[in-house]
């Protein structure tokens, strides 16, 4: 019964699912906020799980000092800091003149956010910048035909976005500056592949859906 | 200088004075208070007013809305004669009544021009009156303007009501129930033991090979699922996959792990890694803190898998899943350390990422077939036979599509195209 009580709770859901797509006559035109609400409250109560695993994690790496334990320290620390903040400001949020909630502008936990985290995750996102550098220097070399053209695309392209494609090409009609190029590579065949790629997702989706909800597909449910 | 100070201080006095004896404006008034705006029409010329009368709008015809749940009544009327640019007709009013003698509230309204009107205040199964009242209305002096109003006939009784099929989307219904017969029929078919060709995939042809190569240098293996929780299938669809890699890699007795970025993928994945160990028969080899929960966040999660990739280098990464922008990062980050790299995901503005930077990419659909390509299952072997016909049948669909749009052939009255379009 381990196993077949999930999956014919995959197959009931799933089936629901699909039917709700097509009738709208109630209660059916609420499956999906349903399902969806008790996803997300499920989600939220699991949350606790994977919070409380990693500080079991890192609580042991400390205790038996593995490598990068101080990483481990990092993270309880930052953890117990933030939720601490967080739940000093909501309790002087409730009892104040004038309530306020706990991330409200003004507040620690506020200025945490915005002096700290924010420029972190700032900071790894200014990343990307030099990693597509660094990834398009290996990626762009006419090692055969494939890359050739791929070379050839990034190259109209990269000029084609920029002012100087056009000066280049300011000699010639409009239609046939850079920038028309560029917008033509993006608008046509990378609009065409990337629909293409999209049909074999689709197909995919279904046929990897369909093995989920008929139980022919079950290691999700950690085994064969 | 007394005279001139003198002057000065007569000149204050009177300006002072002035100011106070005289009445002044230094603000602008603004007559706008919504009593002022409306002037009642009995205080406007009669005769003028018969003049700026519209004529009513006709035909008023109410109808359910279809393929609802019951919500909305569609409200539709034939303009008034006086609807045209510069015409008496300014707006529609959309009155409504539970019974027809009233009393008739305003729902709401439509510019000139406009012919139709959703009600979706409507409660099923009540009954409704409505009418059509066109608006004419302008300012006279005084920055104060008048209405005038002419009501169409009463239409109704009419109730919305909920409807058992959506028919808008019956040629979704049609081509699902196609797809998953052709699917159906195929894993039948495999079942009673016909071979299907299934293409080589070269990123799944090289898992083995990349697992071999970390047990030979000793170095572990990570498994990045995305960062999606368990309701999207490209989730799902690579947990099913981190349960055949698990299973190799546990029988060459390397270390796999599987830093996740959702609790409930965490609970899952463990399962499956723990189960696969035991199916090899390591149960002991297995840990707990190989599935670990890192953070929801996304750039937090992949500065953390940065860090592991950099400290612990392992020597083969998977990353199958759904990602967003954090791939790259990730991706040249393993990259950076040597490691073999097999990607996969059905996100197509990443892709290009991880053709860049890893050494095999699962594009798309390579990734949904990549868990039945490990198992060589014959049912599941199977669907990929049946989704392959799903593919051919939208392949001359959109040749026949493209062939009928160029030539400007419509079909049944329609453009090729609005029969595959959901409604």
């Amino acid at each position: 019964m381990r196993r077949e009580i999930p999956i014919a709770i995959t197959f009931i859901v799933g089936l629901a699912y699909v039917i709700a797509y097509f009738i709208p006559h109630p209660p059916f035109n609420h499956f999906e906020t349903w399902f969806t609400d008790w996803f997300v409250i499920i989600a939220a109560f699991a949350i606790w799980l994977g919070a409380l695993n990693l500080l079991k994690i890192s609580a042991l790496k400390i205790a038996h000092k593995r490598s990068d334990w101080p990483f481990a320290a990092l993270i309880i620390i930052s953890f117990l800091v933030m939720i601490s903040i967080g739940f000093i400001e909501g309790y002087r949020g409730i009892y104040a003149d004038q309530p306020f909630q706990f991330r409200d502008p003004g507040t620690a936990f506020d200025w945490m956010y915005v002096n700290v985290y924010m420029p972190l995750s700032a900071t790894m996102f200014a990343l990307l910048a030099f990693f597509v550098a660094s990834a398009s220097y290996r990626a762009f070399r006419a090692r055969n035909l494939e890359a050739t053209l791929l070379l050839l695309a990034a190259f109209f392209v990269m000029l084609g976005r920029v002012p100087i494609g056009d000066i280049i090409t300011s000699w010639l009609p409009y239609k046939y500056q850079m920038s028309q190029w560029a917008a033509w590579i993006m608008n046509v065949p990378n609009t065409a592949g990337q629909r293409a790629i999209m049909i074999g997702i689709a197909l995919g989706l279904v046929s990897t859906s369909l093995r989920i909800i008929l139980g022919l597909e079950r290691s999700y449910l950690g085994g064969e | 200088m007394t005279v001139t100070v003198l002057r000065l201080l007569f000149t204050l006095l009177v300006s002072v004075l002035l100011f106070f004896l005289f009445p002044h404006n230094l603000t602008a008034q603004d007559d706008t208070s919504p009593d002022s705006l409306i002037v009642p029409v009995e205080e406007v010329d009669t005769a003028f007013m018969a003049q700026q009368t519209p004529q009513a709008p006709f035909n008023i015809v109410a109808k359910d809305r279809p393929n609802d749940a019951g919500e909305a009544i569609i409200v539709s009327w034939d303009l008034s004669p006086d609807d045209y640019s510069g015409g008496k007709v300014k707006e529609y009013l959309i009155l409504r009544a539970d019974s027809p003698e009233g009393p008739f509230e305003e729902l709401g309204n439509t510019t000139q021009g406009l012919s139709e009107f959703s009600d979706n205040q409507a409660e099923r199964g009540k009954q409704y009156y409505y009418k059509i009242a066109a608006l004419n209305y302008a300012r006279v002096n005084g920055g104060r303007t008048w209405h005038i109003t002419s009501e169409s006939a009463v239409a109704g009784p009419v109730h919305a009501y909920a409807q058992w099929f959506n028919t808008g989307r019956l040629n979704i219904f049609i081509g699902i129930f196609i797809l998953s017969g052709a699917i159906t029929y195929f894993i039948f078919a495999s079942k009673s033991g016909k071979k299907f060709y299934i293409r080589k995939i070269a990123g799944i042809e090289e898992v083995e090979n990349a697992v071999g190569r970390a047990t030979e240098m000793g170095r572990s293996i990570y498994y990045v699922p995305g960062i999606n929780d368990m309701d999207d299938v490209q989730t799902l669809a690579s947990i099913n996959i981190l349960g055949r890699v698990a299973r190799i890699a546990a029988g060459n007795d390397t270390r796999i792990d599987v830093p996740v970025s959702r609790s409930m993928v965490m609970v899952t994945a463990r399962e499956i890694v723990k189960e696969s160990y035991s199916k090899v028969g390591r149960p002991d080899a297995f840990q707990e803190d190989q599935v670990r929960y890192l953070t929801d966040d996304q750039f937090g999660y992949a500065a953390a898998i940065d860090g592991l990739f950099v400290r612990e280098k392992p020597a083969a990464i998977f990353l199958i899943g759904a990602f967003f922008a954090e791939s790259l990062i990730m991706a040249e980050t393993g990259n950076s350390i040597g490691a073999i790299q097999i990607a996969g995901t059905a996100m197509p503005s990443q892709l290009p990422f991880f053709v860049a930077a890893c050494d095999y990419t699962l594009i798309g659909e390579e990734m949904f077939a990549a868990s039945a390509y490990l198992s060589r299952e014959p049912k599941l072997l199977g669907s990929i036979k049946g989704q392959d016909v799903g593919k051919a049948l939208f392949l001359v669909a959109i040749i026949i599509g493209v062939l009928l749009e160029t030539f400007g052939v419509t079909l049944f009255g329609m453009e090729f195209s609005d029969i595959f379009r959901a409604r």
